[in-house]
Parts: C-alpha cells; structure tokens; sequence
C-alpha cells in the first residue's frame, strides 16, 4: 500500500481529541534501544544496517499492535512521502533523511510509530492527542516489554538501556508535550517560563523538535535527564510542568485581555485579515497567523468555526501537504501563491471576528 | 553569545574532560573568529580562552579505544555519539563524569529487559530524596521541601546511617 492510501486523512488525524486540547496539541512518549553486540547505527557498515534492519522489522510487523499498520524501507518513500511523515510528527527530521538499512513501521491509527536504524536501532513513539501522557506510556511500556521477548536489548545494570548518544542512556525515554502559547508570548513572559522548566531538567523546542523555531508559538516540552530515575517519576515530573504552564497560559490570557484587550483584538483581527485575504504567505507567516486565529477561537470570537478546522489548516498549509493537493511540485512562489488561495478559500464561510465591547466577558471562555 | 547583539546562528558543542561546553555565535562573531567550520577541533575551548587542551588529557584520549568497534575516545569527544553497546565499557572513566553532569544519577533504576523491576535500595531513595529537597527550594516551594525533609529524616537512623527501607 502507499503512504497516501494509508495515512488516514488530515481532518480525520486533527479531529483527534483530547484532555486539555486547548493548549495541548499532542503528547508523545518515545523510548530508545539497541540490540546487543550490534554497532549502533551510524557506526554501521551498510551491510549491517540492512541486517538488524531486517530484524527488528519482522518483531515489530507480528506485534498485535501493528496489525493493519504500514510498514516500508526508508529508501523505498519518496523525499516528499519522508516530508509528510514529519508534518505528521511520525519521524523525526534525523530520520526521513536515512535510505537504505533504515525503516518504518506505524500502526494502523498512527499512534505508534517506530523508527528502525534512526540514530539508535529503535525509536518507538506513541503519540496521543491533548494532554495523555500516562496513556501513551502504557502504549509504548507494552510495545517494548513484548519486544524484549524477541529482541536481546543492550542493557548493562549500572546503566541501564544503552544508546548511541548518552543523554539518551539508561530509560531511553523522552516524554513530551505539543503546547499552544500565544497568551504567555503576547505577554512576553515565554522566555521567563522556558528558562524555569530548564531549571527543572525540561527542554522547550520548536515545533519539529531539536533545533528548530518555534512557529506558531507551538513549543515542545521534554525531559532531557534519562538516567537515575523511573520511567513514571520522568512522566511525573513532565506532567507536572505542562499542568503548570497549561496555567500560567490561563492566566496570561486572562491578564492580556484585562489589561490589553485592544492588543489582543488588534492582533487577532489583523490575522484573521491577513489570512482571509492574502494572494501570496509563506508557511511561516500562515503557522503565526493561524496561532492567533487559534487564540481567537479558543476566546469565543469565532463561534461558527471548529477548532479541527483550525487545526487542519495548521497541516494542509505545510510544505508537503501543500504539494500533495496540487500534486506535483511547486516553486517556493507558487506554494504561497497556492496557500494564499486555499486559505482564501478556506476562510470564505468564517465570518469576521464577534470581539465582545465588554471585554471582561471573554475571560472565562477558555 | 560573544558580542550580546546580534541573533547567534552558529553553535557549537563540545564535550570536554566529561563537561559540556556550548557556545552561541553570530555570524559576524564566528567569521571573525574564524569559525567557518563548526566541526574543527576543539574550537569551543579556544573561543572561551579557556587554553588550548592540555597535552596529558589529550595522550589519553588517544589511547583508548572501544574493541569491539574501534572508536576512540577522540572520535567519541568529537561527535557525542558512542559506537556500539560496549563503549559504555570502554570509555567509562570519561563517561561517568559526563552522566554525572547530564543526569540525575549515574545508576538506571527504570524498567528492566523482561518484567523485572529492581528492588529500591534505600541509599538510591535517600539520592532522591535528596535532588527532591534541593528542586523544591530552588522552586521556593518550603511546604514540600518540609515535607521531603522529614521524609529523609525518617530513612536516616539517629547517627545518619541510612536504614534499609
């Protein structure tokens, strides 16, 4: 089957919901592991590769859990399918730049993934939408515990699951949340938040994780310790946080629209304009746009629309996605040429923003 | 960031005598040091005068070298990436600080191959309990801090040896 036949599609995979989704995009658990006396993947001659490859793909096809799934050779997708994946958050940047001795395997909902010969010789994720991390640990817990009874990991005792970088040793794991914080970036205190949750040992990325911006005030929060704690105390602790800044985005939006509205109603009004008008926007531009339409949503200001609209949007307006509707690819240009009028199009039954004259009465809307 | 003003686009990192050292450069900065090539040798250290490395660490960073896989403990510094599963073996000695630094512990107490669990070892508790203490104080938070105090209190016997659990 092809990648396109089986992902399901886009307003089906963001209608997805769940616990605190207004902030919370997604969360995600992903573990690490190798097998013993194999080198790790980037130290692999490609004979190798292609071996522990072939593996670890027939283990992880006969779980139960990947039933119906999709399973394929990274050399066998396309530059653009490997794009998708990414939008998709189902492989990481790393990996949808491997080919030959490397694959995928995702289950038949796309909520587990797992990664062969990525930088380690697994990389498993369960991906789950709004705030479920306790759910995606179970998942991803049970994937791995009926892998370890065909696959040798490479575990020693004193440090525990060994990985080809070790700030990934010992649990392997990294749990993380997709968070939505136009309140607590409007009102300047992000950076005073990201510096506080790396005093607890979290990182905050941008959207496509390691390395990258963060668009669309979409930030990731991760654990960064894996060695000398429990699988559930890292959970804990990520929970903890999110739980912490999902208030602290609560009230910056409260605070905004009391001490500001006009900022708040400025900034939304003028993105709902952009968006309903523009003839030519880059991907950039849409993902910060459609942040602040998104934060007009969740204030009441749009009642005709449905956040999975919104959400579609952030997606079909992606690189990848774009090119898979006009099929064939396009020019930079004519990508925001092409975005411009699907959003025109999109944003041709939403009615202007409802901003209410009394601006207390839109602080309990979230 | 060297000249505080611009946005810094080039960073660099390097792992030294088991510490991470990071530096963050602008373009301009890391032209006119000279930092075209992020993936030169030990250029982290130079830019932050902290001396060239000196010849002891370097002779035994040369020497060592994993069996199984053949990676040296240079290749290791340079990359921050381990070359098979017995590294962890090989390189300990430059490991253990390095963990130290990244970690909350050197010592995995998380899920093991198979069902088992280990068993909590009363001093690992105490370790815990002890980071706990620390992040609630730094947090300002004193309610739970009083309370992983008396907690500690309780695994400690009255002459501060610790008790099994």
């Amino acid at each position: 089957m092809k990648l396109h036949e089986f992902l399901p599609v886009v307003s089906q995979a963001v209608g997805r919901v769940g616990p605190n989704d207004w902030v919370v995009l997604s969360t995600r658990v992903r573990l690490a592991r190798n097998l013993r006396s194999n080198l790790f993947p980037d130290r692999a001659k490609k004979n190798d590769r292609i071996r522990v490859c072939g593996i670890i793909r027939r283990e992880v096809e006969a779980l139960p859990q990947m039933a119906g799934g999709f399973a394929e050779s990274m050399e066998s997708l396309s530059a653009f399918e490997k794009q998708t994946l990414v939008e998709r958050h189902l492989i990481s940047r790393e990996h949808a730049m491997r080919g030959a001795g490397s694959a995928l395997v995702l289950s038949k909902d796309t909520s587990l993934s797992v990664m062969i010969n990525e930088e380690d010789h697994l990389r498993m994720q369960s991906l789950k939408p709004g705030m479920q991390l306790q759910e995606a640990w179970v998942a991803i817990d049970e994937v791995d515990t009926a892998l370890s009874k065909t696959l040798d990991f490479a575990f020693s005792d004193e440090f525990g699951y060994l990985t080809a970088c070790p700030t990934n040793v010992g649990t392997g794991i990294r749990v993380s949340a997709m968070l939505h914080l136009p309140g607590l970036v409007l009102s300047e205190q992000i950076n005073r938040v990201i510096q506080a949750a790396n005093e607890l040992g979290l990182a905050v990325r941008g959207l496509y994780g390691e390395g990258t911006e963060a668009l669309g005030n979409l930030f990731q929060v991760s654990n960064q310790r894996t060695l000398g704690q429990k699988e559930e105390e890292i959970i804990e602790r990520v929970g903890k946080v999110v739980n912490n800044i999902i208030e602290n985005e609560k009230n910056a939006r409260g605070l905004l629209l009391q001490n500001n509205p006009k900022m708040v109603y400025n900034h939304i009004g003028r993105a709902y304009g952009i968006l309903a008008n523009a003839h030519s926007i880059s991907s950039k531009e849409t993902m910060n746009l459609l942040s602040l339409f998104r934060l007009g949503f969740d204030l009441g200001f749009f009642p005709g629309v449905q956040r999975s609209f919104i959400d579609e949007l952030f997606m079909v307006t992606q690189p990848a996605h774009l090119q898979a509707r006009f099929a064939g690819k396009l020019s930079a240009e004519e990508r925001d040429i092409r975005r411009a009028d699907m959003l025109r199009e999109a944003f041709r039954n939403v009615e202007r923003p409802s901003m209410p004259s009394d601006p207390a009465s839109s602080l309990d809307k979230t | 960031m060297i000249c505080k003003q611009r946005e810094a686009r080039v960073h660099l990192t390097q792992i030294d005598q088991g510490k991470i050292k990071k530096v963050d450069l602008c373009e301009q900065c890391a032209k006119e040091k000279g930092v075209d090539d992020p993936t030169g040798y030990a250029l982290a250290d130079l830019l932050l005068n902290l001396g060239a490395p000196t010849e002891s660490t370097r002779s035994t960073s040369t020497v060592t070298s994993c069996k199984s896989c053949g990676l040296t403990a240079t290749d290791f510094k340079k990359s921050g990436r381990l070359g098979c599963p017995d590294c962890y073996a090989a390189f300990k000695e430059i490991l253990s600080g390095l963990l130290e630094s990244m970690h909350r512990g050197t010592r995995h107490i998380g899920k093991r191959p198979g069902a088992g669990r280990p068993p909590v070892v009363a001093s690992d508790q105490l370790t815990l309990l002890q980071q706990q203490l620390a992040e609630a104080i730094a947090v300002e938070n004193y309610e739970e801090a009083a309370r992983i105090r008396d907690r500690i209190k309780s695994l400690k016997s009255a002459d501060g040896r610790v008790l099994s659990a």
